[in-house]
């Protein structure tokens, strides 16, 4: 299986241990990913702010690349560069005229129809059927799954089934042990980028999501997006400062999750990169 | 030969202000065939109208042209007149010098010979017009409603009480549609059963109506006055002549657990059962899917204790068919269900309710005995939120158009509400109040400042569980939009009214058009608004659009009314401008090939095959047929047929080839 | 003859329910237009043969308008339909005859469009003035009588 892989800055620079767990997770189960050739940045939420030519072209030269090497399926798991390249694949994809000018741009013409696989999208085809034999450590623990905004929405663009009340990461989960709580959080905002510029926003919305987990009896959040995790994670302080509160709640990677109950060790997995120590009894 | 009149008009000076009538008379005077030619100060007027009527006498006239205003306007006066006269009154046509000459161009020699030309063309087609007579068609004087809903139970009482027989179907158990599950209605708060039931018990007891209910309408064929229906009587698998109505059955059938469509979920019915106690006919009927026997072969305790001895299993399924004249449509409608919103929790929440649930809750022969209690613990709910246009006026979320009825019933729901639970707090989240309706207004304002039902003007994001509250997080866009967090025990949701999910098959079964979201189509939006465009079918209640009682009673009766003039004569005549195909003599008998091309572009399904067949009855050749009675002469087939065949009357090929032969006549 | 303005003559085709009532309020909107055009009343575009517009342009037409009801608004539920697919096609028999499309307008006006009539007519009038007038009608008629007549 040829799977293309556009890690972004983020799995080299803030989140490191996202790109552990993949990575560990996908030598264990045998699954080979192939990284795009000289990728450059997505854009993310800068460009789209200041320039949208730019914040075009930025995505679809990734698309042109993993174009150029073959690729017909590329796996984004950082969550603002999937939705970064779904959107632009959708508003290129949908304009003739614009798909001339980003070619003329990129010096070559545009190709964007590689198909672009989010972390859950490929977690839910190529792992899920994988794990039931491989599990050596059942979580058997009580969590909450965390979505965020940028895996499922906009919904009509990116396609996300039950986009209020998502499942897939609550369902793999649930094949590795453990209980995963019903609740209401799962795709509110975490304050996002504002963590630099208003870290107090942040504070009040991540301090909600994770009151509500800690309430209902979760015993960690499982997230998908570097933003999530950093917001939870290391704005913990700011949040239990702001809510007069402490939560011993920590955050993980579902691929974190699937490499624990493989029985993949900790270290490889980026565990020990936390700001919240994670409990390895889990 | 051609003996034709020319009679121009000046009307007044609207024509001969920029026409010289006079020029256009001595012009028309020399054409091939025209006898006759005068012009006239008022041609309508009685003298104008005498002087064409002595003219067909004294010169024989085979045609007349009258040159002034538009046909739309005077084509029934002046054909009358002929036809007063002796002649056929399709051989009168009319030149439109007013509209189309003398009020759209200046005065000049151009506008003039326009005007020649104009007479010159009708001239020329009136030559070829042949006498035409009207077309007689019977009319049974049967209807069918199809719907026991209030708008069903409307059109069948005026209609019968009529002196006409109707024959009504209805799909449920019993007929009395949603107003039988409504509490109270607004703006009166008068109890709905109570004002219903009796209309119910009146259609039942009727000598002019045939009550089918568990039956559907399975086909239709035919065209006004002549339709022949097809029903399926479902099988009640109870024989109704013998069942007394006792109900000892209900109480003993061992399914006891399922949901209650009447109850809209929040009560239990069993498998053999009566929809609700004021049901007509008041007698049950079984639900095969759910009734142990017909699902495991054993029970039969219904027929055990039954005292009259009225269950057969074995009774089938019957069709009936029958000949009406006329159909009335009445399905109604639906709502969507809560689990249509997601954000509103994908209908997981027991407490997050639909308007009609509450309806229930709220209804003395509810599941509740109208004591307003949340299903999923049994407490009286302290706080109630009511949240507006779920699903309606957004087009992203649902459907963009406005169900109507939402904001008086919320409003009265609210207030149903307060004189209920009196310490109690009750929310509504609206976009906007339409309330437009007689003694609406006051309604909804009685709920704000008589019962203090907070009304706030915004949307609900979200809704969730959290400690068996649920938060509604929406915001007061008057109070500078800020967010609103409610700690609600109870959540109703106003949500969009939509049409029946058998609409669309039922409108292809009844040859009716339907709009995008699958309501059936008025004939025209303002001035036949209980017509559909197939003559003989008519429209009632919330099929058509989302309606409230009162106009789905209006347009019931508006309905009836319609069908009680098509049924005033024995005979119904239909003006005979429609499509025929051709005859002549063996052995070709038509110039139809019989290809029916012309049958799929017939937008009434007016083409028929005949087969021609020699005296053994052996078939020659099948040929097209018109049926005049389905045909509205639209010509579609005409311009569609290759071999020419197919022609319309009134605007034949002969006729229309003749009147561009004379617009392009070199002069 | 070479001295005097060109003055086309046009046929109009229109349906009885909307264009000729549309054209019914020009008139009584008193919206004046080019006396150039003739009206032949139809019950509905889909009953328009269009080789009768073919037929036209034989005897002499300089331009046609063929009109009727807008899309979803015909009286007859779908005639305007069958006119528009209709024209669809008859477009490149008229290429393939050598008849410039630009001579027909094709276009909805319904009864409340008394100025788009006028409109429409007195556009017709100057983009038909422009061509000039049709010389080449007796090709058609030629084509008309030994193809369309001994089918």
């Amino acid at each position: 299986m040829n799977i293309g892989f556009y890690p972004g800055c983020s799995m080299q620079g803030s989140s490191p241990e996202y790109n552990e767990s993949v990575q560990a997770i996908c030598s264990a189960l045998g699954i080979s990913l192939i990284e795009v050739s000289d990728w450059n940045c997505c854009g993310a939420t800068a460009a789209h702010n200041l320039n949208r030519e730019l914040s075009l072209a930025l995505p679809a030269r990734i698309l042109a690349h993993a174009a150029a090497d073959g690729l017909e399926e590329v796996l984004v798991p950082c969550a603002a560069c999937y939705n970064r390249l779904k959107m632009v694949q959708h508003e290129i994809g949908a304009d003739r005229k614009l798909q001339d000018s980003i070619s003329e741009i990129l010096d070559e013409p545009y190709q964007g129809n590689a198909r672009i696989l989010s972390i859950l999208d490929f977690l839910e085809r190529d792992v899920e059927p994988l794990l039931a034999e491989k599990i050596m450590k059942p979580l058997k623990q009580k969590i909450a799954c965390y979505y965020g905004c940028l895996l499922v929405r906009p919904q009509n663009i990116l396609d996300a089934k039950r986009h209020e009340d998502p499942q897939s990461m609550d369902h793999i989960m649930q094949l590795l042990g453990a209980e995963a709580i019903d609740w209401a959080f799962k795709t509110e905002c975490c304050g996002a980028g504002l963590s630099v510029s208003k870290t107090g926003v942040v504070a009040e919305l991540s301090g909600r999501i994770l009151d509500d987990a800690a309430h209902r009896g979760a015993k960690a959040i499982i997230v998908a997006c570097p933003m999530c995790h950093s917001n939870l994670d290391m704005r913990r302080k700011a949040i239990e400062q702001h809510r007069n509160k402490d939560f011993d709640l920590p955050v993980m990677y579902i691929t974190q999750a699937i490499g624990l109950a493989l029985g993949i060790d900790p270290v490889k997995l980026g565990l020990k990169r936390h700001f919240v120590p994670v409990n390895l009894e889990l | 030969m051609a003996r034709i009149g020319v009679f121009v008009c000046h009307c007044g000076e609207n024509i001969s202000a920029t026409v010289e009538c006079d020029k256009v008379a001595q012009a028309a005077a020399g054409f091939p065939g025209v006898v006759h030619s005068i012009d006239y100060k008022y041609m309508c007027s009685d003298p104008g109208q005498n002087m064409i009527r002595e003219a067909i006498r004294e010169k024989n006239l085979t045609g007349v042209v009258v040159a002034s205003c538009s046909p739309r306007m005077h084509e029934p006066t002046f054909r009358q007149a002929c036809s007063e006269a002796g002649l056929n009154p399709f051989l009168c046509e009319m030149a439109n010098l007013r509209e189309h000459c003398s009020w759209v161009h200046e005065k000049g020699e151009a506008t003039t010979k326009k005007a020649i030309d104009l007479v010159r063309m009708m001239v020329e087609k009136v030559k070829r017009n042949q006498p035409l007579y009207p077309i007689r068609v019977p009319v049974t004087k049967t209807a069918l409603v199809v719907g026991g809903g209030i708008a069903g139970i409307q059109a069948a009482l005026d209609i019968a009480n009529g002196g006409n027989k109707v024959i009504m179907v209805e799909r449920e158990p019993s007929i009395g549609g949603h107003m039988s599950q409504l509490s109270e209605t607004f703006p009166t708060l008068d109890c709905s059963q109570c004002i219903l039931t009796p209309r119910m018990v009146e259609v039942a007891q009727h000598p002019n109506i045939t009550l089918y209910t568990y039956a559907e309408l399975i086909g239709l064929d035919g065209f006004i006055g002549n339709f022949k229906a097809k029903i399926r009587k479902k099988a009640k698998s109870v024989d109704e002549k013998i069942c007394t109505g006792c109900a000892l059955c209900t109480t003993k059938c061992p399914q006891k657990k399922i949901p209650s469509e009447f109850n809209e979920g929040l009560g239990k019915r069993t498998a053999i059962y009566v929809p609700f106690p004021q049901a007509v006919p008041n007698k049950p009927v079984i639900d095969k899917d759910h009734c142990t026997y017909y699902k495991t072969g054993k029970c039969k305790i219904c027929e055990k204790v039954c005292p009259a001895q009225a269950i057969r299993f074995d009774q089938p399924d019957e069709i009936v068919e029958v000949a009406v004249g006329a159909v009335v449509i009445a399905t109604g409608f639906t709502i969507h269900q809560t689990g249509f919103f997601p954000e509103y929790g994908y209908g997981r929440y027991p407490d997050v309710l639909t308007g009609l649930q509450f309806e229930r809750l709220a209804s003395a022969s509810g599941p509740t005995l109208g004591e307003i209690r949340r299903p999923s613990d049994g407490k009286i709910p302290e706080t109630i939120v009511f949240i507006s246009c779920a699903g309606s006026r957004d087009p992203a979320k649902g459907i963009e158009y406005c169900s109507k009825i939402c904001c008086m019933y919320i409003a009265k729901h609210a207030m149903l509400y307060q004189h209920k639970v009196h310490h109690g707090k009750s929310y509504v989240f609206y976009m906007d109040i339409r309330a437009g309706g007689k003694m609406y207004e006051e309604f909804v304002r009685r709920a704000i400042t008589e019962d203090q039902v907070n009304y706030v003007r915004g949307r609900v994001s979200k809704i969730y569980e959290r400690d068996g509250k649920l938060i509604v997080k929406g915001v007061d866009t008057l109070m500078g939009a800020e967010a609103v967090e409610i700690e609600a025990d109870m959540v109703v949701l106003a949500t969009a009214g939509i049409a029946n999910p058998g609409a669309e098959e039922l409108a292809q079964t009844l040859h009716v058009s339907y709009d995008g979201h699958h309501f059936f189509s008025e004939a025209h939006p303002k001035l036949r608004p209980v017509e559909t465009n197939t003559a003989g079918i008519f429209l009632a209640g919330a099929c058509q659009a989302l309606k409230d009682i009162p106009e789905s009673v209006a347009q019931a009766s508006g309905a009836a009314g319609k069908v009680n003039i098509l049924f005033s004569k024995s005979e119904l005549t239909r003006e005979p401008l429609i499509a025929v195909v051709n005859r002549s003599a063996p052995p070709e008998y038509s110039t139809c090939v019989g290809c029916f091309l012309c049958q799929p572009a017939c937008p009434y399904q007016a083409i028929e095959k005949e087969e021609i067949k020699d005296r053994s009855g052996k078939v020659i050749k099948t040929v097209a047929r018109v049926n005049p009675g389905l045909c509205q002469g639209c010509g579609t087939c005409v311009a569609f047929c290759r071999s020419k065949s197919i022609d319309i009357q009134g605007y034949t090929h002969e006729q229309v080839l003749a009147e561009v032969m004379a617009v392009l006549e070199n002069d | 003859m070479e001295n005097k303005i060109f003055e086309p003559k046009i046929v109009a085709f229109v349906c009885n329910w909307c264009t000729y009532a549309g054209a019914d309020l020009t008139g009584t909107s008193r919206i004046k237009y080019a006396p150039n055009v003739k009206i032949v009343r139809f019950p509905c575009t889909g009953r328009i043969d269009f080789m009768l517009l073919l037929k036209a342009f034989g005897e002499g037409a300089d331009g046609i308008i063929v009109s009727g009801c807008h899309p979803n608004d015909c009286h007859y539920t779908s005639g305007n339909f069958h006119a528009r697919r209709r024209w669809i096609s008859f477009r490149s028999l008229l290429d393939f005859l050598g008849i410039d499309t630009g001579r027909i307008t094709f276009s909805w006006v319904s009864a409340a469009e008394g100025a788009k009539w006028a409109a429409l007519v007195n556009d017709t009038v100057s983009r038909i003035k422009e061509l000039g007038p049709y010389t080449d009608y007796e090709k058609v008629a030629r084509y008309y009588e030994e193809e369309v007549n001994h089918e």
